[in-house]
């Protein structure tokens, strides 16, 4: 049994969406997150096993909003998008086609994708908008699924990613970073259909890195669409899904025994003793930072293994810079009060710290 | 943020309390502060679905919108909260000042100022996105509203503008002010939330500030799972009753946090310029009311290029005058720049008050001071330096070595051949000297807007709100 497969043991995995695939690149420092996530353990419920549950929650409010923003725009055909998509890339009217690749039945639908992409650039012909395509991405040797909201071809022979989000742009201004995270799973997309080319015989470069953002303009439902440069986000990803292929150096480090298996019985919910599931999470390094709390299903986990560790991490990445770089909390107050001698190396921030902390004690007295 | 607030976070989070960053309060806290806890329908921009206000706490006043997605009741609600805020920022008209300026005719500035007090950053972020939905409405025409709701809407714009000014107290974000004088031993990000600084604060770190059961989040954003719980079958049941005692139980929590931390705030000592911000805010707040009253337009969709400019210049200056009246109230603060030898503070060792340069008529007294200190001093020789204690004096760096500093006194010691009273520092007395000093270079040299070169877009028009504004949906 390949090493992955035996750290995830008897729990099914975890199918990657373009979600999960953009948040791998969110703390790409991280041992333990890039070996449960290439693994494909179900971080969510590892973390709800360990008594952490991860504290994000979508409101219905809000999926309704969304869905009800999707239908809006993908009504009739595409008809909103395609009039939107004809103004910003320019593509001529009357020869737009519409193929929802839903319609042919789930299990079809990748190679269906497939076949009618490779039509699409060897006829070069026709503008196509393509709905509900789906794709798959190679994650650490296992195949993701992923589900883009639709695909749109030009004339020009160039593909583009379309995003449908429900956040408003206002005044032509958006929440940036909910801007920044729909960027991050389109380059999921854009990477994910590149390689579809290139397994195809094309030029990958023919799917263009400009993505189309489309949201509902100020408070109105109108959508309106935006191009958005995702070069930055692929080359991020692209960086972590390397990184993941070579998780051997990671395996290498841990001990022969180790998995973090769920051992899920006949309901589908975790039997495993709680206390040997975090033994073994706690097996694999971690590298909190308060970022993780917004980005990654065990933050609750690590964030206590954090403060029981006194770890300044805790703090955030910029205090821990502030702080030179001295990781436990009780090594810069020992700095600080002079308890404790500067090693080689510290001297200057253990100076900092003594002239920080007189300078405090001298104006709190 | 700087090596003293990250070492004070570490000690908040050895000692298990958050420390103190400052020694006096550097925001205004109004008498009378209208304390405003908007919430909003999640996953829609600028659906409003209640909000908690007032300025007693005994009477919070509850605003809801019995079925969010309805346009009607959403206007009339936003018609209510202009009924509760309006009335409250005119009663700071009444009563004015004449104030006298150079080259200008005099104006007349309130005596006191309105001040609305929001719990996080969010909170602001979405009394902006209120205003700019609701100011463009018209009273009349083919999409009218209820009275007060384009008024109410230039004024949230107003105070949201104003919360993003360096030192203006009108509009006080509680994390914010609460983080800006105590350091608690979470990250920044933590701090965000209401309940969970204001525990570090009292009591210690606590987790139960982020069980949304026990401590809800304090808006604009509801629970999720309130939402699927409680909210949506309440809202479905459509009993207004049922909806506006679900949000009452999301708010309440928030509201008794909210006077907490006004409370923390007031129990500090009041820093010395804060006074002057707050005259410049009342200042400002009367120019905001005579544009009302005087008919003029709705505040712009978005600034034109040097409108846009100018005010980020007028901000990097407040924001500069800010950082450095601070650190003259405060030596705590003050205590950043001695770590960075950016000013040092001892005891004065040597004097000679009569020590002059120069002869006959051009001979200048230039009393010599020496202060002992333990402070790494950065500032070369001929710094002009400024003083806390005294702080209409203007002196030199002469040298430093070895802990000793040596400052000649060039301003604030008087007319006569021998220094002021008092004017120059004893021998055993302490001080502290900085090259800060208060006074920066005027503003740029921006054109008028009528001049904006067509590269910045050219002149910008006049914005008239149109029926098309006047209409746009809210949904
Ligand atoms: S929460 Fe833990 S596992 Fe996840 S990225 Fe952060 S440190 Fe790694």
């Amino acid at each position: 049994m390949n090493r992955l497969d035996a750290l995830r043991g008897t729990t099914p995995q975890k199918p990657h969406d373009a979600r999960a695939i953009a948040a791998l690149a969110a703390n790409p420092g991280c041992s333990r997150r890039a070996l449960m996530d290439g693994a494909g353990i179900d971080k969510d419920a590892a973390a709800r096993h360990l008594g952490f549950p991860a504290p994000f929650g979508q409101s219905p409010f809000a999926i309704t909003r969304g869905n009800a923003f999707e239908a809006l725009v993908k009504a009739d055909g595409c008809a909103e998008l395609l009039r939107m998509l004809r103004d910003l890339l320019g593509l001529p009217i009357a020869e737009v086609a519409y193929h929802d690749v839903e319609n042919v039945g789930a299990h079809l639908r990748h190679t269906h994708t497939r076949t009618l992409i490779d039509r699409a650039v060897r006829q070069e012909d026709a503008g196509t908008v393509y709905d509900h395509p789906l794709f798959t991405l190679d994650i650490a040797g296992h195949t993701a699924y992923l589900e883009p909201d639709v695909v749109a071809f030009q004339l020009g022979g160039r593909f583009h990613i379309v995003e449908i989000k429900s956040f408003a742009v206002i005044d032509g201004q958006a929440d940036p970073a909910a801007v920044a995270a729909a960027a991050r799973q389109a380059a999921v997309y854009v990477l994910a259909l590149r390689g579809l080319l290139a397994e195809l015989g094309h030029d990958p470069l023919r799917v263009s890195h400009e993505v189309v953002l489309v949201c509902p303009e100020n408070f109105a439902n109108r959508p309106v669409a935006t191009l958005v440069d995702v070069r930055r986000e692929l080359a991020v990803l692209r960086r972590q899904l390397t990184r993941m292929t070579t998780l051997d150096r990671l395996l290498d480090g841990l001990p022969d025994d180790l998995t973090f298996d769920l051992l899920p019985g006949e309901d589908g919910l975790p039997t495993r003793p709680v206390a040997e599931l975090a033994d073994a999470v706690r097996g694999a390094a971690a590298r909190y930072a308060p970022d993780c709390l917004s980005t990654c299903d065990l933050c609750f986990f690590c964030r206590d293994e954090a403060r029981q560790e006194g770890a300044s991490d805790l703090l955030g990445r910029h205090v821990r810079d502030e702080l030179g770089g001295v990781a436990s909390v009780g090594e810069v107050l020992g700095l600080a009060d002079g308890t404790r001698d500067a090693a080689a190396g510290q001297e200057e921030i253990a100076r900092l710290l003594r002239n920080a902390e007189r300078l405090r004690r001298e104006c709190l007295t | 943020m700087s090596l003293l607030t990250s070492l004070a976070r570490l000690r908040a989070l050895d000692e298990g309390i958050a420390q103190p960053i400052a020694t006096v309060r550097h925001c205004h806290v109004s008498a009378r502060p209208m304390v405003f806890i908007p919430l909003k329908l999640s996953g829609e921009a600028a659906a409003p679905l209640a909000a908690m206000l007032g300025t007693d706490r005994d009477e919070p006043r509850l605003l809801v919108v019995p079925q969010p997605r309805n346009r009607d009741l959403r206007f009339a609600w936003a018609a209510e909260l202009a009924g509760v805020l309006v009335p409250y920022i005119e009663t700071f008209l009444a009563s004015t000042e004449t104030v006298a300026r150079k080259n200008a005719d005099p104006y007349e500035r309130a005596v006191d100022a309105p001040q609305l007090v929001l719990p996080n950053r969010a909170g602001v972020a979405f009394t902006r996105l209120l205003g700019r939905s609701t100011r463009f409405r018209s009273l009349d025409g083919p999409y009218p509203v209820p009275m007060g709701v384009p008024l109410l809407g230039r004024w949230l714009t107003y105070f949201a503008e104003r919360a993003a000014y360096p030192g203006s107290s009108l509009t006080l974000c509680a994390t914010d002010e609460l983080g800006r004088h105590w350091a608690s031993g979470q990250s920044a990000l933590e701090d965000a939330n209401l309940a969970a600084l204001v525990s570090w604060i009292t009591e210690g770190p606590n987790d139960d500030a982020e069980d949304p059961l026990i401590w809800p989040p304090a808006g604009p954003a509801t629970d999720p799972g309130f939402d699927a719980e409680v909210l949506a079958p309440a809202i479905e049941s459509e009993s207004a009753e049922r909806v506006t005692e679900a949000l009452r139980t999301q708010l309440a929590p928030t509201w008794r946090l909210m006077w907490r931390a006004l409370d923390l705030l007031r129990g500090l000592r009041e820093g010395a310029g804060v006074a002057q911000r707050w005259e410049q805010d009342r200042a400002s707040f009367s120019g905001m009311a005579a544009q009302v009253t005087e008919g003029g337009p709705p505040q712009a969709r978005r600034d034109g290029a040097i409108a846009a400019a100018a005010r980020l210049a007028r901000m990097e200056r407040a924001q500069a005058a800010y950082d450095v009246q601070r650190a003259y109230d405060d030596p705590l603060i003050m205590a950043e720049y001695r770590l960075t030898g950016e000013a040092f503070a001892g005891e004065v060792v040597e004097n000679d008050p009569d020590n002059t340069e120069g002869e006959g008529r051009s001979r200048k007294l230039r009393p010599l001071v020496v202060i002992k200190t333990d402070d790494p001093v950065r500032l070369a020789p001929g710094t002009a330096l400024g003083t806390p204690e005294r702080r209409g004096q203007g002196a030199q760096l002469v040298s430093a070595r070895d802990g000793l500093v040596t400052i000649k006194i060039t301003k604030g010691m008087g007319r006569a051949k021998t220094p002021a009273p008092g004017s120059v520092p004893e021998v055993g007395e302490r001080v502290c000297y900085t090259s800060l000093t208060d006074d920066f270079q005027g503003s740029p040299a921006l054109p008028d807007p009528e001049a904006t070169p067509w590269t910045h877009g050219g002149p910008p028009q006049t914005y008239v709100p149109t029926d098309e504004d006047a209409q746009e949906e809210w949904s």
